[in-house]
């Protein structure tokens, strides 16, 4: 790389300070809510991927971890999960658990279920997390999208390891949702420009 | 004369920016975040984009002059 380090390539120490802070005080976990809007927002405002591109700072630690430190086999990524179907297929799923994590948290808000302080790994594992949790100033509904969300941010996180082991660095960023559904909204977004390459 | 020039399967990009971030030329850009775009007449062909690729869809191709 020949170029300057601009302050946005230091964004992986807010993604490492994110997952950090999940540990001590889940309330934080709100703060994720960033990563989800604002490549939205560029994506829809400036019909680009500038978000990818230079802020996510999820992709800049797997690099740093897979590409600094060695930890990936930077083997290819194999066919089938770089596949739109595949992408999409898991937009589709991740979208799917999301709304099932809003459904869950509105049930606390509504007073049906009682707070469950778990952190959900790869929708399937119930860590128990209630060390993170220090009694709650508004409804327990808050806490539990807390719990929810943070369950969403590890669990992609935890992939994200895995295929940077796997494969090359930031092998996520080729099924990462967000990334499949910004490139979408720019697709669409910008259906009448003919590129070259 | 032959040289080699790094070319991407547009259709199989994800636009991530990974390429662009390692290229020592300033070649690659994602104009349109659909797919990356080579300039050419900047490409030296060094290869650092193809390794980093992580989708594995840039390559290098002999391209006569």
């Amino acid at each position: 790389m020949n170029r300057k380090k601009k302050w946005y390539d230091y964004l992986w120490l807010v993604s490492l300070t994110y997952l950090i802070l999940g540990f001590f005080n889940i309330l934080f976990a709100w703060l994720g809510l960033f990563c989800f809007f604002i490549p939205l927002l560029i994506a829809i405002i400036n019909g680009n991927k500038a978000y990818c591109n230079k802020y996510c700072g999820r992709g800049q630690l797997f690099a740093l971890i897979g590409g600094r430190f060695g930890l990936s086999s930077k083997k290819d990524i194999p066919k089938w999960l770089k596949s739109k179907t595949f992408r999409y297929g898991f937009l589709i799923f991740f979208l799917t658990m999301f709304c099932l994590m809003l459904w869950n948290t509105y049930l606390v808000f509504a007073g049906n279920n009682d707070l469950n302080m778990i952190v959900t790994l790869l929708w399937t594992f119930k860590l128990p997390w209630h060390w993170v949790y220090h009694g709650m100033l508004f409804s327990a509904g808050v806490a539990q999208f807390a719990f929810g969300f943070y369950s969403v941010m590890l669990t992609s996180t935890v992939l994200g390891l895995l295929t940077m082991i796997l494969f090359k660095p930031r092998s996520w960023c080729v099924y990462c949702p967000m990334g499949t559904m910004t490139q979408l909204i720019c697709q669409a977004k910008n259906r009448n420009t003919t590129q070259e390459n | 004369m032959i040289r080699k020039k790094a070319v991407v399967s547009i259709n199989e990009c994800v636009a991530c920016g990974c390429c662009l971030k390692v290229c020592p030329r300033n070649a690659i850009s994602i104009p349109a975040g659909i797919h990356s775009v080579i300039k050419h007449e900047l490409c030296v062909g060094c290869g650092k984009c193809v390794k980093e690729c992580p989708a594995s869809v840039i390559s290098l191709e002999v391209i006569e002059e």
